[in-house]
């Protein structure tokens, strides 16, 4: 979905009150399902510590199976797996929330000024987004965290400096089709300054479509942290669901509950958020085709 | 077609491959300290970071540095692999080949599978089948392909027992010629149907929303007014210009492939640059990882200027735009 960023239609922007968007997501079921995994996931996540003890505590037996004790078994070194799993789930949800936040700050702001300005702002901004697009963003991630120390940092300042280019892409498009509106004349000839014109008349118009991108985004984020923790190039200090599977991988005869529910923790985490992005732009875009579709 | 457009759209790659060899400089730049230190690895002998300070030209300014980092990558020398003990653009050689079988193969694979899944939805929209493709893409899209893969591994090898469980082909049996073909195919089937299908949910997906567009317009109104069958007007006419986006994504795809074929790699003991890779990241071994997403990203650009080439080969108004 990397190359089609045209510029998309907006139907009347739909902003209004908050509880009347969530009305209108929670009445599909897919928004509803996408919404309480979400939630739940984000809950789990913010109370692991209370939920479940030290993930690297090695005082249980090894290899055992789920059972009352430990409900998803335990691992080669006597790990308790529902404790890492719910650890697990807690990093990535720290890392994508992290990276999100960077990446749509960098991608609104180069895209709205690319948009708005246009020109050589524009060629110069665009030439930057391509340089960035011409490795593939899981290979630039694991060139990175190669060189540079192995921390949760520097992870999300990776991904999050890598995942801004197809956000920047959109918002440039959609910047485009609004500049030459006739309220953006309006609010010129009223004396209103570029970053105010941006700030309070450009990007609220953007929003329905960024929300849309910022969450897909989301969820592929997700995916390339639980890649990199596989190939072991994540914090060795943080638990993580990437790096539960890698260690799956030498007991996947003698312990299958060892690969299976780090696994389906990733694929609830990144089923809830595209479920939920899925729904959002069928609420806020409704004149636009299923994001996933492009 | 026209040789100009081919000639233009070769020329266009080459701001690609610069873009790739400054992010990579400015990457290794960015990291404090000493980059001949870096690249040698914390283990390096004083003199090994010197040969690299020499070999790289750490110790002249920057554009020099940069000039003699290009003129390197353009003669195919990307430096000496620590953890494999041999020049990295050999290793690189040995290895690309099963990476390349392994994608080439679920290139195949889900692109058959992508078209007839996204053909056979769009033929009832909304209907169960429908319904269940746009399920299963949904899911399709949330699970890590290495997650996938090490399921196929659980369930096909170690409980049903129909596939080899690990590597290329049998070591046991000494097979030549046609025996040594059926035996890689064989150990190749669960690895590249399990790729296949972690990424056989875009093309589907592209598939049917193209056609499903297709189907609103004009000329396919007249070919159901002459009173073709819909079966006719779907396969015949909608079809052919469905396409269309159907390779637009091929360029997405490979990227997408290749970097879910070295993950999986890991979990087959497929002995492509997968391996090399998790051997590198271990080690710490910079210049082999660095060689190695030079050389997957040059692929990815080639793959990109095909994909161009091709469209304005199907696309008679793409060359003169």
């Amino acid at each position: 979905m990397s190359d089609t960023a045209e510029p998309l239609v907006i139907a009347a922007p739909a902003r209004g009150h908050g509880h009347a968007l969530f009305r209108r997501v929670v009445r599909r079921p897919a928004g509803a399902v996408g919404l309480l995994l979400t939630v739940s996931v984000g809950l789990v996540s913010s109370f692991a510590p209370t939920l479940a003890a030290d993930p690297f505590l090695l005082d249980n037996p090894a290899l055992r199976p789920p059972s009352a004790d430990h409900r998803f078994g335990t691992d080669n070194l006597g790990r308790d797996l529902f404790n890492a799993v719910v650890h697990g789930m807690r990093t990535s949800l720290t890392v994508v929330v992290w990276v999100t936040f960077i990446s749509a700050v960098i991608g609104l702001a180069v895209g709205a000024t690319a948009g708005y300005r246009g020109g050589l702002v524009d060629r110069v901004l665009m030439r930057v987004t391509e340089l960035f697009q011409s490795i593939p963003r899981f290979f630039l991630a694991l060139l990175a965290m190669s060189l540079f120390e192995r921390t949760l940092r520097n992870l999300i300042l990776v991904l999050g400096l890598t995942s801004w280019t197809f956000l920047a892409r959109v918002v440039r498009a959609e910047t485009l089709s609004i500049r030459t509106r006739e309220y953006i004349e309006g609010a010129r000839a009223c004396g209103a300054g570029d970053v105010r014109i941006i700030w309070r008349h450009v990007l609220p118009n953007i929003l329905p479509t960024a929300t849309v991108v910022i969450s897909l985004g989301a969820s592929r984020v997700i995916l390339l942290e639980a890649g990199l923790a596989f190939l072991g190039l994540s914090d060795q200090d943080r638990m993580s669901l990437g790096f539960l599977i890698n260690n799956a991988q030498q007991f996947l005869q003698q312990a299958w509950w060892m690969s299976v529910f780090p696994g389906a923790a990733i694929v609830v985490v990144v089923l809830g958020i595209n479920l939920l992005a899925d729904t959002l732009n069928d609420v806020l875009n409704p004149l636009v085709q299923h994001v996933t579709d492009a | 077609m026209g040789l100009g457009y081919v000639v233009r759209r070769v020329l266009g790659i080459v701001p690609a491959l610069f873009g790739v060899l400054i992010v990579t400089f400015v990457i290794v730049h960015a990291v404090p300290g000493d980059p001949a230190q870096l690249l040698a690895g914390e283990a390096a002998t004083p003199e090994r970071v010197e040969e690299i300070r020499r070999d790289l030209g750490l110790d002249r300014p920057l554009p020099d540095q940069f000039a003699t980092y290009v003129a390197k990558v353009a003669r195919g020398d990307l430096g000496f692999s620590t953890s494999q003990g041999r020049p990295v653009n050999t290793v690189i050689a040995e290895r690309i080949g099963p990476t390349l079988l392994l994608s080439g193969a679920a290139l195949c694979i889900s692109t058959v599978l992508g078209l007839l899944l996204g053909l056979l939805a769009a033929r009832r929209p909304f209907g169960r089948f429908d319904l269940s493709v746009n399920l299963a893409a949904l899911v399709g899209y949330a699970t890590p392909a290495f997650w996938l893969a090490q399921l196929a591994v659980l369930f096909f090898a170690v409980r049903l027992g129909l596939f080899p469980l690990l590597g290329y082909s049998d070591i046991r049996k000494e097979l030549s010629g046609l025996g040594h073909l059926v035996d890689v195919t064989f150990h190749l089937t669960l690895p590249a149907v399990v790729l296949a299908l972690s990424e056989v949910a875009l093309l589907s997906r592209v598939t049917r929303t193209g056609l499903l567009q297709e189907l609103g317009r004009d000329y396919v109104r007249t070919a159901r007014a002459k009173g073709l069958a819909d079966e006719q007007v779907l396969n015949r006419h909608a079809l052919r210009n469905a396409l269309l986006p159907v390779v637009t994504v091929l360029g997405t795809r490979v990227g997408f492939l290749v970097s879910g074929a070295v993950v999986i790699e890991a979990v087959f003991s497929w002995p492509g640059l997968g391996s090399v890779i998790v051997t590198a990241a271990q080690q710490a071994d910079r210049i082999t990882m660095l060689g190695l997403v030079l050389v997957v990203a040059f692929g990815v650009i080639v793959a990109n200027l095909f994909t161009d080439i091709l469209y304005g080969l199907v696309d008679p108004r793409v060359r003169h735009r």
